[in-house]
């Protein structure tokens, strides 16, 4: 009993957030769809639901998002390996360029990728624009770091000797890796998983870029019955097919990262040079840096154009309002105004996922305690899994009456920014917290150690790299998220890709050159920002 | 020991996260109680709205009233907050709803009745439809057909200038057009080929335009920066729609526009401003409609929003003023039409441009 109150008082602040921030507002908005007109109408949305239209979308949604994430992991895990467990110069560096994507306004990302594969473009021959292929490798772009990051920072502390003590027995590469280290790295493996198809499910304006009008998914389905028709039946509808979804989705995961004994011995030892038999990760590596540098590449020398020549005429004017004052504030200012958010963002979603990571991972005495947990851990990531709009829309009508009056708060964007980022949160360190052996805890417990000083002894020491992965993502989701935050962002305050989304909609060679500018200056913050993050290390957790 | 080193850095990314954050400042709006005079004017609108600091210092100073803008979405989410928050509404003004979502909100009863004085000109871009005169037109803008004038010159090829043109063999492959689900000025486009081919010929047209090789994108930026000739990214297709005041934007050294409009292709877009039904400061609310209908307010509309005054005795940007003309009869829809129809529409517009 009071272990369960325990469990209720640490769960108490995420859920009141996710509450107030994530079931109020989508319930808001299913509740418009079902109460059409004042009155019940289920049937009006099954009606929906039966349509060929929406039968071919939730088809389409279903096989791109299962292959961008089946191709997310063949490239990722490689790389993971190689990027987290060898040593070769340049490694940081590299790292962070690939977290680089996931800060970068899909708007750009899509004229970034149609400048390289459309008609016109030095990849055009493939005849790639506007096929399913380039929805798949744009979502692959955006995902890949996720499968990098959350499964390096599993490998990267995984002890190495049972895998050298199988090969030492005789056991080739493949068998070592498929029998040792795979069934230890499962749950990092399927939780990155579960998070890059969520993303990839939800994608929005990949799909509608890259795919020149010709598909549809769920997400954008919704936003156009929502923001162009005022369908909210259908929007409604399609709701609660992601709804359902996820939550198939969430239970098929936890069974599968499920493992009899999760708890794993831990080392630190300073991983080797980058040998013969990495081929696999060198590879990885490689294809991985082509998707992600060509449209990087691209940016560069896009903002670095100016008129027939070459020049730095556009960074030059990202410190003013842009050509005839196109802007309310300079590009630098809204920099400002991102890194802010961001920080914000950042704290908050790693409070928040802290606490639900260790909610979710300690030990469970009955089948009551275990259910409860399993439940809090699936309700966290529903967030990923509903349509920004939906949600935007739901903060509007949901949360405007005293004592939740936040319609207009300051706070409500790096709110939204830190719950798209929470799932990540946990989903990077829920695998290594459940790894701790519970007899440690015991054991400083048993020693007269408080629960924050066996936190601080035990827990801590291993969750420190997950927990500056877990902060990476959550800044550079803040930095880049655009769905929420062009909904809910004030105009005396845009963030940075409010500002590039606004230069790039309007005429004028100039407006183009900043926009581009613009990110690959958002881009290069990104990487110094996780340059400098990898740096924080501490002395005394290196050598436990 | 060693517990206090490993806090350390965690307290100075705590301290700095302090430092940085936004959330310690205060937002530096107060809330008026219950009764008390209204000191502020809440403007609802666009993303694409944009006032000079200088006019905005100016109409608080006139009125005494501070101006909160609340910008975000594009004028289908604007419209769709405002119905979906009409019990409790957003702000005191709403601007930026056009002719293509306008009877939506007016239907829904989104906007009180106020007949502000209209500037000289104005009166031809009011809402077909709106007796009680709520909504006061305050720019315009229209959607057309652009050409890259040099790449049909370099191919010794006619210019095109109708909508019939566009169907020609002669420029297969050559179109590149926003798609009408996705983005305003191509439902703008959709609607002006409805309003050339009429509700049950325009399904005809597109068939034929898809057939000779017309290019479909989710947005503007996409169609114009990316695959037109003369956008930022040196695309390759010399016709894309845009607006009548893009060959302001594509002045070449030697003084002249390598881009022209056509005229006979357009669809005109007309932004409204209105008070909000249920306003907490009503008297505040007219006067920001009369302040956007004023001469400043008026003159300022083409540099920091792309777009025409609608008060024709104001003079327009040098650039404008030379290459930037307006179509003198666009293409019409009725805006009841529109939002009996939108639906219907966009579904079938969907089928024919994705078999």
């Amino acid at each position: 009993m009071r272990r369960l109150l325990a469990l209720a008082g640490l769960a108490a602040v995420p859920l009141a957030v996710l509450g107030v921030f994530f079931v109020l507002p989508v319930s808001g908005m299913l509740a418009e769809g079902f109460w059409a007109d004042g009155t019940f109408d289920p049937g009006a949305v099954a009606e929906v639901l039966a349509r060929p239209r929406t039968q071919r979308v939730i088809w389409f949604t279903v096989w791109s998002s299962v292959l961008a994430t089946a191709c997310a992991l063949l490239l990722g895990v490689p790389a993971a390996h190689l990027l987290h467990r060898r040593r070769f110069r340049g490694r940081a560096a590299l790292r962070a360029l690939l977290l680089v994507p996931f800060v970068l306004p899909t708007v750009v990302v899509g004229v970034a990728f149609r400048e390289l594969i459309g008609e016109a473009g030095p990849l055009g021959f493939l005849g790639f624009d506007g096929s399913a292929g380039a929805i798949v490798a744009g979502l692959v772009f955006f995902n890949v770091a996720v499968v990098i990051r959350a499964v390096g920072a599993a490998w990267e502390s995984l002890d190495a000797r049972p895998a050298e003590a199988a090969a030492s027995l005789g056991a080739g590469p493949a068998r070592v890796f498929l029998t040792v280290t795979l069934p230890a790295l499962r749950p990092a493996i399927v939780s990155a998983a579960s998070v890059v198809f969520l993303f990839c499910a939800t994608a929005f304006g990949v799909v509608l870029t890259l795919g020149g009008l010709r598909y549809s998914s769920v997400e954008t389905e919704i936003y156009l019955l929502t923001t162009n028709l005022l369908d909210l039946q259908a929007a409604a509808a399609l709701s609660i097919v992601q709804l359902l979804a996820i939550t198939a989705l969430l239970v098929v995961t936890s069974r599968l990262r499920a493992v009899p004994d999760p708890t794993l011995a831990r080392s630190t030892a300073r991983p080797p040079r980058v040998a013969r038999g990495d081929w696999p990760g060198v590879l990885a590596v490689l294809l991985v840096v082509v998707l992600v540098g060509l449209p990087i590449a691209a940016l560069v020398s896009g903002s670095l154009q100016v008129g027939d020549g070459w020049g730095l005429d556009n960074y030059r004017a990202l410190t003013t309002e842009g050509s005839r004052q196109a802007l309310l504030v300079p590009v630098t200012q809204a920099l400002v105004t991102s890194l802010r958010t961001a920080v914000d963002a950042t704290w908050m979603s790693l409070g928040l996922g802290l606490l639900v990571a260790v909610v979710v991972t300690r030990r469970s005495r009955t089948r009551t305690e275990r259910r409860a947990r399993s439940l809090l851990d699936g309700l966290f990531m529903l967030p990923l899994g509903v349509s920004a709009v939906t949600l935007g829309f739901g903060f509007l009508i949901t949360l405007d009456e005293p004592p939740l009056d936040f319609r207009d708060s300051l706070l409500l964007v790096p709110i939204a920014q830190a719950l798209v980022a929470l799932p990540l949160v946990v989903r990077t360190l829920a695998p290594v917290l459940g790894g701790i052996d519970d007899r440690q805890r015991q054991a400083a417990a048993s020693l007269g150690a408080g629960p924050l000083r066996t936190f601080v002894t035990v827990d801590l020491p291993v969750m420190w790299k997950p927990l500056l992965a877990a902060a990476g993502f959550a800044f550079a989701v803040s930095l880049g998220e655009f769905g929420a935050t062009s909904f809910l962002a004030r105009d005396d305050n845009p963030t940075m890709p409010i500002v590039i989304f606004h230069l790039i909609g309007h005429p004028g060679a100039m407006n183009y050159g900043m926009a581009l500018a613009a990110s690959v200056v958002l881009a290069a913050t990104t990487a110094v920002v996780m340059l400098l993050v990898e740096r924080l290390r501490v002395p005394s957790v290196g050598a436990f | 020991m060693r517990s206090v080193r490993a806090c350390a850095p965690m307290l100075a990314l705590a301290l700095a996260a302090t430092a940085c954050s936004t959330v310690g400042e205060s937002s530096g709006s107060e809330e008026p109680g219950d009764g008390a005079t209204p000191t502020e004017v809440v403007l609802v609108t666009h993303e694409s709205f944009a006032l000079p600091k200088k006019l905005v210092r100016q109409f608080e100073e006139q009125t005494g009233y501070d101006l909160v803008v609340r910008a975000s979405g594009d004028a289908g989410v604007l419209t769709n907050k405002l119905v979906l928050t009409q019990d409790n509404p957003l702000g005191d003004v709403a601007f930026g709803v056009d002719n293509t979502f306008a009877s939506r909100a007016l239907d829904e009863g989104v906007f009180a009745p106020y007949d502000a004085p209209l500037p000289e000109g104005a009166e031809q871009y009011r809402l077909p439809g709106d007796e009680e005169n709520a909504l006061s037109p305050v720019d315009n803008a229209s959607v057309c057909v652009n050409v890259d004038d040099t790449w049909f010159a370099d191919q010794d090829l006619a210019v095109p200038t109708s909508l019939d043109d566009l169907v020609d063999p002669a420029y297969e492959d050559l179109f590149v057009t926003p798609g009408a689900a996705t983005s305003s000025p191509g439902m703008a486009f959709l609607l002006a080929t409805i309003g050339a081919y009429g509700e049950d010929g325009w399904q005809d047209y597109w068939a034929s335009l898809m057939d000779n090789g017309t290019q479909l994108t989710d947005g503007w930026s996409d169609a114009y920066q990316v695959d037109f000739t003369q956008g930022g990214g040196k695309g390759d297709r010399p016709i894309v729609l845009s607006y009548d005041s893009s060959p302001a934007f594509t002045i070449a050294e030697d003084g002249t526009s390598t881009t022209s409009a056509l005229l006979d292709t357009c669809f005109r877009q007309v932004e409204y401003a209105g008070v909000l039904a249920g306003a907490a400061n009503p008297e505040g609310a007219e006067a920001l409609v009369d302040f956007l209908l004023g001469p400043d307010v008026q003159a300022a509309l083409p540099e920091s929003m792309y777009v025409f005054p609608v008060d024709a005795s104001v003079e327009l940007p040098q650039e404008w003023a030379e290459f930037a003309e307006q179509p003198t009869e666009p293409l019409t829809v009725d805006p009841e039409a529109i939002a009996e129809n939108r639906d219907e529409w966009l579904r079938e517009w969907s089928d024919i441009t994705s078999r």
